[in-house]
């Protein structure tokens, strides 16, 4: 019998490697918990996010440190930080997945669309998206969410077009280099259609490409939310954002150090666990990396 | 190559071009007025349309771009609407501060970056190694203004060792220096591995060992120039990311650079300050990703110019 080794490795294989890696293991469950807790916050919240408790304070109005009552103590305004670190989850999620998923189709729209059609369309594509990548991203998010009035959606949006860059310019150059290999040559001469090409042959190899940046890309727009919540910019309270928790709460940092550090360590685990297993994937994924390490 | 560097500055200002007018154009579709931040609530509505003709504010949008441009090309960024002083002199009053912040944060990257990296090359597959590697993967991971509140409670708050904030002195300056490090030094240390890793696979490495050489020698003589060299390259790209990182940095140290700059003009609608530092800031990395390029080829003759 001849052995034939599929050229793209099936769903099951990867997942199989995957879950050799320790490091990704790990991921995976900060993932889990973080995703149960977003979704079971009602059941496993004591209180609600927004709710100011009677005992929620000292009697000098000072927040509670963290005790048996309240797991991870209360807020400035006397709520439990572990219900609203738990609905904040939701909010971190929500922008995390929505706002890079739009960034992943814009970037992958241009970077496949120049990199295909090539010619003045393809270069005007291109030279714009250098044009953002001269842009101060953060700066161009703080503008552009300063000038809407924020709210969850506009954070998404905001974060969305200005991280689809990077996932455009490697789309270009993948696709570029893809359309000049033979089996595209070969199949143009069969008389295949551009639709033909661009969705049998050169799409269904850039999903590895997409999947590692889609994961790592988690990761940053997780970090930039909570950088413009931080800044007041981005989700407004009383919703809960990891990013605004520590907003409202660091003028107290000093005699409360909890408020800005719990959150913080969410917000560092978060998007730590998408980088272990985005880098996990590049590494199951990317033929290029293999026996790298 | 004098035909090269004509064409990528050629290019460079073509970009600066683009950046401001979509800069120009996301202010001027702002829907929050500064006219009215100005006036102040109590205003009649003669004084608000006094200020907006006074200002230019009434023209059509090509007519005040080009007033813009005109301006810039003179090194005239315009005044700010609020300070009344003339933003190219606030920016520049700014400046030293962050520049000084920013060769402080790359010191501080490079320092933490390149060590880790080497560290790792060296003890390749072994516990070091990996735990270095994860340690990275969490500095690239922590949030700016995390870093930068956990440093100053730490090492100004329970320590006392450095100043809760401001600006000075070298103590002053330790702590937003290495917050603005932390992140880069983790992306510095693993491209520091991988290119250890390569040149100590190189024939000429071999080559050395055979020779006798000490292993010490090995790695400073042969291996440490040959890998850093690719990297210093790197160095122009980074300040793109450090432009970000400084509107942070110098919100949570109350250090007083351009980002504090721009971030207090964005809160007010100062729209000159806001467009004169995103200008500067483009104007950073267009230098720096150029500076990079043209860096590349001297760094390693393998590259050639195109």
């Amino acid at each position: 019998m001849v052995d034939i080794t599929p050229v793209i490795v099936s769903p099951e294989g990867v997942l199989r490697r995957l879950l050799r890696r320790r490091l990704a293991l790990v991921g995976f469950a900060i993932i889990f918990i973080v995703l149960g807790g977003a979704i079971f916050a009602p059941w496993l919240a004591r209180y609600g996010p927004n709710e100011q408790l009677f005992d929620g304070l000292t009697l000098q109005g000072a927040p509670m440190p963290p005790s048996g009552d309240f797991l991870m103590g209360t807020d400035l305004l006397g709520r439990d930080l572990f219900s609203r670190i738990l609905y904040g989850a939701r909010t971190s999620l929500i922008i995390g997945v929505v706002a890079n998923g739009a960034a992943l189709i814009i970037g992958t729209l241009v970077g496949l669309t120049a990199g295909f059609l090539r010619g003045w369309i393809g270069s005007l594509l291109m030279r714009f998206t250098d044009l953002m990548m001269a842009f101060p991203a953060l700066l161009l998010a703080i503008c552009l969410a300063a000038i809407f009035q924020p709210s969850l959606w506009i954070v998404v949006m905001v974060i969305a077009s200005v991280n689809w860059v990077q996932t455009a310019r490697v789309v270009y150059t993948e696709t570029t280099s893809l359309s000049e290999r033979e089996f595209i040559a070969a199949e143009r001469t069969l008389g295949a259609s551009q639709s033909r090409i661009l969705f049998r042959h050169i799409l269904p190899h850039l999903v590895p490409t997409l999947i590692v940046w889609g994961t790592l890309g988690i990761s940053v727009t997780v970090l930039l939310e909570a950088t413009l919540s931080f800044l007041g910019v981005g989700v407004q309270p009383p919703t809960p954002s990891w990013g605004n928790i520590i907003f409202e709460n660091q003028t107290y940092f000093q005699a409360a150090p909890w408020l800005v550090f719990i959150p913080g360590a969410a917000i560092l685990l978060l998007a730590l666990a998408f980088n272990l297993v985005g880098d996990a994937l590049r590494d199951v994924l990317d033929p290029t990396q293999r026996g790298q390490d | 190559m004098a035909g090269y560097l004509f064409q990528r500055i050629f290019q460079a200002v073509l970009i600066l071009l683009g950046v401001s007018f979509i800069t120009f154009v996301l202010l001027y579709v702002l829907p929050a007025d500064p006219v009215r931040q100005i006036a102040g609530r109590a205003a009649t509505a003669q004084t608000v349309e006094n200020i907006r003709q006074q200002l230019g504010l009434d023209q059509p949008f090509m007519v005040q771009y080009g007033r813009y441009l005109a301006g810039l090309l003179q090194g005239d960024m315009g005044r700010s609407y609020l300070q009344k002083t003339e933003v190219a002199s606030l920016i520049a009053s700014r400046l030293p501060a962050t520049l000084l912040l920013m060769a402080g944060g790359i010191f501080c990257e490079l320092l933490i970056g390149l060590t880790l990296g080497v560290i790792a090359a060296i003890f390749r597959g072994r516990p070091l190694d990996q735990a270095l590697m994860v340690t990275s993967f969490v500095a690239v991971s922590a949030p700016q203004f995390v870093v930068g509140l956990l440093l100053l409670y730490i090492f100004a708050v329970q320590l006392g060792w450095f100043p809760i904030g401001g600006y000075g002195t070298f103590a002053h300056l330790v702590l937003p220096a290495v917050t603005l490090g932390i992140m880069g030094s983790g992306w510095y240390s693993r491209m520091m591995r991988s290119s250890m890793i390569e040149v100590l696979r190189q024939d000429y490495i071999r080559t050395a060992r055979a020779k006798g050489l000490t292993r010490a020698r090995i790695l400073t003589r042969h291996a440490l120039p040959n890998a850093i060299l690719p990297i210093i390259a790197m160095i122009g790209i980074d300040i793109g990311i450090f432009m970000g990182g400084l509107v942070v940095v110098e919100s949570v140290f109350g250090w007083p650079g351009i980002g504090q700059l721009a971030w207090q003009a964005i809160q007010r609608v100062d729209i000159p300050i806001i467009m004169g530092v995103t200008m500067v800031s483009a104007t950073a990395i267009v230098l720096g990703n150029l500076l990079a390029d043209v860096i590349t080829p001297f760094v390693d003759p393998r590259i050639k110019m195109r």
